[in-house]
């Protein structure tokens, strides 16, 4: 039965919430990747898209709820999120025309697109806070638990409980439906197609007739769309904060390019090794030992690090991959 | 910018002109008063002096990216690194925090650096990843054993007041200097690591080094004290309740028709401009000097061609180590001196937005591979910066002053201040856009 406890108390204090994360940022790094990998350059203003997203998603979720229409169990965020992907995209569209294009159209070095993209995360970020103030926000309704841990106990005997909220499971879900869209788009239609073109050998993809303005148009909506879904979803799992966007945007670079930029299939492995290690080494496993080796008391917590580091373990594990793989696991792109 | 920064031709009034403007806009801070200045010499003085903090900084940004172009996002690290100078250096040692955990503290830090340097040593030799694992890994339960109980011991020594390992109690002006080899220490750690990076990769390495140097300023008690603060640090210039005590002084500023508290404030921001001047015209000069030199004129050729300046038979990855850590210092010994002028030392104040992204605007603004540009910009930004707190609101009250009384607009005037950030990004964007090489541009 011990063995069943460890299994138990490691999925409900890291599986679970390792998993939501990973998911989350697996999400933010799709569109990092996406972006680096037509647009060829690190979007810095990724982390305040997604706020921006989540803050309209937010507003409309306010308004849904003030006309009465709920989800029931899910969160009213659902219904509100087409309306924020949309105005997102309206923004990173406007973004592009405005900012972006003239640098594209000089053929200006990729550094001077990163510096421009600092200019719109001041401005996305200052947009934000006018739109929706600096406040925690606690925007989830609907039921709280799908599995709650006295049930559990109740159920199994056993003395560990276990947690899965509604907002864990609904974001593996989406995510995984989210990715299976992504890819279908860009594996099956025309449009991904040329996407994927242009990502791979742009002169080649412009002597096959491709616009390569509709490619970067449809690029932001997507991008804008992944990071709206993203910020969604770590906002209802968590809470949201227009700071805390910017915050994360470490890890998501982290993710993008331990998976290797501009490569869709290493965003989503990198967010989950993040996610995964982060989790790991901030947990303290003092708990899954005890049920292991029941005569063993060790000293300590078992805790590799404080929790506070958490974004630390981000970069070092960036820095090893870097170290080792100069371009990521999956062999991304470079300038 | 295009990719070669080559010189165009502008008035060699331009600069003089701007910086005319600039002194002008501080003097009507500190005299004029309406809707627009507070007419508080204090206030002007108060602006100046962070302003030239930051061009320090900004000093430092322009060597790394306007001579090298190397893109280093991690600033505020390195400004929070030498901040810590100052609580090391110029506080008086704390009772009993040595003898509780000192000698066992530094000896596990030996241990941790040791276990890096066997684990290159192993990886070099051997080629083996199971050999580094676990050399890593013994030195790492090693160092844990060795650390954890000294900082337990260090943090229960008298926590309310102490618990930190204290200073060394020597003078705080030779903590700047300190300050500057500390970032310098850590930016030639980080460049052996980092700088083999391309251009993407190098900046959101540096923004998470950055951030992981705040975050064990933030979480190491023992150090620093964390979030519980360090406050009263000393200071290299007079206290002001001492000039308002001191009758002479006194009698000084009557004669010239202050009152004794606002001279007193007055007199000591001076002293800290003087001092802060004499550090920012020394290191102008030094930089000037070496920009002029070959060594000047090899770094811009590795920056406009690294290709080029290979072939050449000139050591690129040596030269950007050189610069990134030059650069890193010298954005070290601002840290340390506003750690020195604040008297306190906050790590939850170290936020990126207003220490790396804000510092580079004004790097972009002032003109990027000038120096003079670098420090124009940073003032500038900088006053425009604390303005805007208050221009924002200002405009604002104005603008809705027609509509009528409700939600909106308590909504709109209460996220005024927000405007900050609004502004600072389109400053920038327009810089990018229609002067790309800044206000003063490179000679």
């Amino acid at each position: 039965m011990d063995i069943l406890n460890a299994l138990v108390a490691f999925l409900n204090f890291v599986f679970i919430p390792a998993a939501a994360y990973g998911a989350q940022l697996a999400l933010g790094a799709l569109g990092v990747t996406l972006i680096y990998g037509i647009l060829r350059f690190s979007n810095f203003a990724h982390g305040d898209t997604m706020a921006f997203g989540t803050a309209v998603t937010i507003i409309v979720t306010w308004g849904l709820q003030a006309l009465g229409i709920s989800l029931g169990p899910l969160p009213t965020a659902l219904l509100a999120l087409p309306f924020g992907i949309a105005a997102t995209a309206l923004l990173a569209l406007g973004t592009d025309r405005v900012v972006y294009r003239f640098y594209r159209v000089q053929k200006a070095a990729p550094i001077i697109l990163v510096m421009a993209s600092v200019g719109v995360m001041f401005l996305m970020n200052g947009l934000t806070r006018l739109l929706i103030g600096v406040d925690e926000i606690r925007f989830t309704d609907g039921a709280r638990f799908i599995i709650n841990v006295r049930d559990f106990r109740e159920w199994s005997g056993l003395e560990e409980g276990l947690a899965l909220r509604t907002t864990q499971l609904l974001t593996l879900v989406v995510a995984v439906l989210v990715v299976w869209a992504l890819f279908w788009f860009l594996n099956r239609t025309k449009s991904g197609k040329a996407m994927r073109a242009y990502s791979d050998n742009e002169d080649l993809a412009l002597l096959s007739g491709i616009d390569p303005e509709r490619v970067v148009r449809m690029t932001w909506i997507i991008a804008a769309g992944l990071a709206t879904i993203a910020g969604v979803l770590y906002g209802l799992d968590k809470s949201f904060k227009a700071f805390n966007y910017f915050q994360i945007l470490l890890p998501i670079f982290a993710a993008a390019i331990v998976g290797g930029l501009g490569n869709p299939l290493g965003a989503i492995a990198g967010g989950f090794v993040v996610a995964f290690s982060e989790v790991a080494v901030t947990y303290p496993w003092v708990k899954v030992a005890g049920y292991l080796f029941p005569g063993w008391q060790p000293d300590g917590l078992l805790q590799l690090l404080g929790t506070e580091y958490k974004f630390a373990v981000s970069f070092v594990i960036l820095i090893i991959v870097l170290l080792f793989k100069p371009t990521g696991l999956f062999s991304g792109k470079s300038v | 910018m295009a990719t070669t920064r080559q010189a165009a031709a502008t008035s060699p009034w331009r600069a003089p002109i701007l910086f005319a403007i600039l002194a002008l806009l501080f003097v009507l801070e500190g005299t004029v008063r309406n809707s627009m200045f507070s007419g508080s010499w204090n206030t002007s003085l108060a602006i100046l002096n962070m302003g030239l903090i930051s061009a320090i900084t900004a000093l430092g940004v322009n060597m790394q990216w306007g001579y090298a172009g190397l893109f280093n996002v991690g600033v505020v690290g390195f400004l929070a690194l030498g901040g810590l100078a100052p609580v090391l250096i110029a506080l008086p040692p704390v009772e009993g925090a040595w003898s509780s955990g000192g000698m066992r503290l530094l000896l596990s830090l030996f241990v941790g650096m040791g276990t890096l340097a066997m684990a290159k040593m192993a990886w070099t030799r051997t080629r083996s990843g199971l050999i580094v694992a676990g050399v890593l890994l013994a030195g790492f339960v090693a160092y844990r054993w060795l650390f954890d109980p000294a900082v337990l011991a260090i943090e229960a020594n008298n926590p309310a007041r102490h618990g930190n390992i204290g200073g060394l109690g020597l003078p705080v002006l030779l903590s700047w200097v300190v300050g500057g080899l500390f970032a310098a220490a850590a930016a030639w750690a980080v460049g052996k690591v980092a700088l083999g990076l391309r251009s993407d990769y190098l900046a959101i390495a540096t923004l998470g080094i950055g951030e992981i140097i705040v975050a064990v300023l933030k979480n190491e008690d023992w150090l620093a004290r964390g979030v519980k603060n360090i406050t009263s640090i000393p200071r290299p210039v007079p206290y002001e309740v001492d000039l308002q005590a001191n009758p002479d002084f006194v009698d000084f500023a009557t004669s010239w028709g202050f009152g004794a508290a606002e001279a007193s404030g007055i007199w000591v921001k001076l002293c800290y401009m003087l001092l802060f001047l004499v550090v920012l015209l020394t290191i102008i000069l030094l930089a000037e000097l070496a920009l002029k030199s070959p060594w000047g004129r090899m770094m811009r050729a590795i920056r406009d061609n690294e290709t080029a300046a290979e072939a050449m038979g000139k050591d690129v990855t040596a030269r950007h180590l050189q610069v990134f850590v030059l650069g890193s210092a010298v954005i070290g010994i601002a840290g340390a001196m506003m750690i020195t002028q604040d008297g306190l030392m906050a790590p939850t104040s170290y936020n990126p937005l207003r220490y790396t992204f804000l510092i580079w605007v004004m790097v972009i603004v002032g003109g990027s591979g000038n120096n003079w540009g670098a420090v124009l910009g940073a003032i500038l930004i900088w006053f425009i910066w604390i303005k805007v707190e208050i221009w924002g609101p200002n405009l604002i009250g104005f603008l809705v002053t027609p509509l009528p009384d409700g939600d909106l607009k308590t909504h709109l005037l209460d996220s005024a201040p927000h405007m900050r950030f609004i502004v600072m990004g389109l400053v920038l964007l327009l810089v990018l856009r229609f002067a790309p090489r800044g206000l003063v541009p490179e000679r």
